[in-house]
C-alpha cells in the first residue's frame, strides 16, 4: 500500500447573509480531534512492491495487536472525534478478524475505508465486509499490463486484481483504483487510464511515489524525469476531456518537482493518527524514522493521552520547533514547513525546512536527485530494461532483514 | 436557481453519509477518504434530505423552524451546489 489519505475539511458557501456570520472558519486547531485514523493492521503482504512506504525494517515486527486491542483503539479514537478510518497494512485482508474490526468501526460511526491489493478478496469476504458496514474499497494496481503489474509488485496478481475489480462493482461499491506512478510506469498513464475505464472505474488516483521506506531505498530507480511527469500530466488532461464526468482522475504531482512543499499531514499531530501492527502510535505512517522521539504504544497508553499529551505527538505541533527559513516564512501556516520525514531523510535534521521548498538551503539536494533521474532516463519511453531489476530492491522479509541488519 | 422542481425528493448521495459530530459541534458529510464540515444552515438542510420529503416540504419546514420567510431561493441554490458535488441526488 502506498497511500497517503487526505482529509479535507471544507465549508460550503453560506446560504444567506445571516448564516454566513455564524459560520466559523477555524484556523487549524493544533490539538483538534484526530479526524483520520489509519490502522496498519499487519505488515504481512502477498505483494512485494518496490515503492512501498512501509519501513524497510518491517520484518523486525513479529507481533500484531489482538482483535480486542484494535477494537479498544477504535473506541478510544472515536471518543476523541476520529471519523475517517483507513484499514491498511501490509494487506489488511490477511487479518481474519477484518470483518469484526469493520463491524465495530461501523457501529461506532466511522466511515470505513479498506485499502487493499485485492489479494484475498473473494465473494464470501466482500459479502461479509459489506454486511459488516464497510463503506469503501480502494484497490491498488501497479500498471496496466500483466507483465508490468506483476513485475512491479514482484508477484502474479494482475488477473486476480481484474476479477476483484469486477467483484467490487457487483457489490455496488464505487470502483476506486489507485496506481502508484514512478519512472517505470509513468509513461503508461494513457494505457493505465484506458484499463481503468474498461474496468468501470469511477475514480482513479494516479499517485506519484512518495519517497519513504522502500521507495526511498529505491529512489534512484523510481524517480521519473521532469519530461515524463509533464507527458503524464498531458495524457491525464486528454483523458479527462474524453471521459468528462463519467470518471474522476486525480493526478498527485510528485513533490520533488514542486517549489513549495506539501502541507504534510496538515502538520504532524493535527488531524492524523496511525497505529502500526505492533501498536505503535504515529502522527504519520512514515514518522517512525524520526529520531529522538519515543512513540507511545496503545498497549500501555490510552489513545487520549497519546494524542493530546504524549511528548512525541506534541513535538511538531505549532511552529515553535521551526528553524529559518520556515520560522519567519509567511507561508508557514499553509505548508507547515512541509514533511518532517523528508527533511530528516535528506538533510539529517527533521527540524529543517522540507528541501522541496526552494527557500530551503538544502533545495539543491532535490534538484540533484532530479538531475540524476534525467541522466538515468533510458532511451525510449516505458522501456524496462532487464538490468533495472538488479537495482530494484523488492519489499519482502528477506530484504528487510538484510537492509536493517537483523538476523531472523 | 430555481430549476429544481419542488416536488422532487432529495436524498443523501450514494457513498456519502451525514452525521452529527459532537467533537466538531457540527454536521459533517463523510465520503471516501474525506469529510466536509457543514455550517449550520447546510447541516439543517441536508439532515432533511432523507428521500421522503419534497423540496417544497423541506423549505416549508425550514421556514417554520427558523421563523423566516422566502427561503426557496436560498435552499434551492444550496441544493444545486450539493447536487453538483454529488452530496445529494433528486428522486421522483
Amino acid at each position: 500500500m502506498n497511500e497517503i489519505p487526505q482529509t479535507s475539511s471544507i465549508a460550503p458557501p453560506p446560504l444567506n447573509p445571516s448564516a454566513s456570520s455564524a459560520q466559523t472558519s477555524t484556523p487549524a486547531e493544533r490539538a483538534g480531534p484526530p479526524l483520520w485514523l489509519l490502522l496498519e493492521l499487519t505488515y504481512r503482504c502477498p505483494l512485494h512492491c518496490a515503492f512501498c512506504y512501509n519501513p524497510t525494517d518491517f520484518a523486525r515486527t513479529t507481533e500484531e495487536l489482538s482483535t480486542e486491542d484494535w477494537l479498544r483503539v477504535l473506541r478510544e479514537a472515536r471518543k476523541l472525534g476520529a471519523v475517517q478510518l483507513g484499514l491498511s497494512g501490509g494487506e489488511p485482508l490477511t487479518r481474519e478478524d477484518l470483518e469484526i474490526i469493520v463491524a465495530e468501526a461501523h457501529t461506532l460511526g466511522f466511515y470505513t475505508n479498506l485499502v487493499t491489493s485485492g489479494v484475498g478478496l473473494n465473494e464470501k469476504r466482500i459479502k461479509a465486509l459489506k454486511s459488516a458496514g464497510l463503506d469503501h474499497i480502494q484497490l491498488s494496481f501497479q500498471d496496466s499490463t500483466r507483465e508490468m503489474n506483476d513485475f512491479l509488485s514482484s508477484t502474479r496478481t494482475f488477473d486476480l486484481k481484474s476479477n476483484v475489480a469486477a467483484l467490487i462493482k457487483q457489490h455496488d461499491y464505487p470502483m476506486v483504483l489507485n496506481v502508484v506512478l514512478h519512472r517505470m510506469n509513468i509513461d503508461h498513464v494513457e494505457q493505465i487510464l484506458d484499463m481503468a475505464e474498461r474496468l468501470g472505474a469511477d475514480y482513479v488516483e494516479l499517485a506519484n511515489t512518495q519517497y519513504y521506506g522502500w521507495a526511498w531505498h529505491n529512489r534512484a530507480s523510481l524517480l521519473p524525469s521532469r519530461a515524463q511527469v509533464e507527458r503524464a500530466e498531458q495524457a491525464t488532461a486528454r483523458f479527462r476531456q474524453k471521459v468528462g464526468d463519467r470518471m474522476r482522475v486525480f493526478f498527485v504531482v510528485p513533490d520533488y518537482f514542486e517549489r513549495r512543499p506539501k502541507p504534510c499531514m496538515n502538520g504532524l499531530g493535527s488531524i492524523f493518527l496511525t497505529v502500526t501492527p505492533d501498536g505503535t502510535a504515529l502522527p504519520c505512517h512514515a514518522a517512525k524514522m524520526l529520531p529522538g522521539l519515543d512513540f507511545p504504544n496503545v498497549k500501555n497508553a490510552g489513545v487520549d493521552w497519546i494524542w493530546r499529551d504524549s511528548p512525541a505527538f506534541n513535538r511538531y505541533r505549532g511552529d515553535a520547533w521551526m528553524k529559518e527559513p520556515c520560522r519567519s516564512c509567511p507561508e508557514k501556516h499553509k505548508d507547515f514547513g512541509g514533511c518532517r520525514c523528508q527533511a530528516y531523510l535528506m538533510t539529517g535534521d527533521a527540524t529543517n525546512a522540507d528541501p522541496v521548498c526552494d527557500k530551503s538551503p538544502h533545495h539543491h539536494l532535490v534538484l540533484e536527485a532530479v538531475a540524476r533521474a534525467e541522466r538515468a532516463q533510458v532511451a525510449g519511453p516505458g522501456v524496462t530494461r532487464p538490468d533495472e531489476t538488479r537495482v530494484l530492491i523488492f519489499r519482502d522479509a528477506r530484504n528487510s532483514r538484510t537492509i536493517s541488519g537483523c538476523n531472523g | 436557481m430555481s430549476d429544481i422542481a419542488p416536488t422532487l425528493k432529495p436524498a443523501i448521495g450514494r457513498g456519502f453519509r451525514l452525521q452529527w459530530e459532537p467533537a466538531q459541534n457540527a454536521h459533517v458529510l463523510l465520503y471516501p477518504e474525506g469529510m466536509v464540515k457543514l455550517n449550520v444552515s447546510a447541516g439543517e438542510i441536508l439532515k432533511r434530505c432523507d428521500g421522503s420529503r419534497s423540496v417544497a416540504a423541506i423549505v416549508e419546514d425550514l421556514e417554520q423552524a427558523f421563523s423566516v420567510a422566502d427561503l426557496t431561493n436560498d435552499v434551492t441554490a444550496f441544493m444545486s451546489i450539493a447536487i453538483e458535488r454529488k452530496w445529494i441526488e433528486l428522486r421522483e
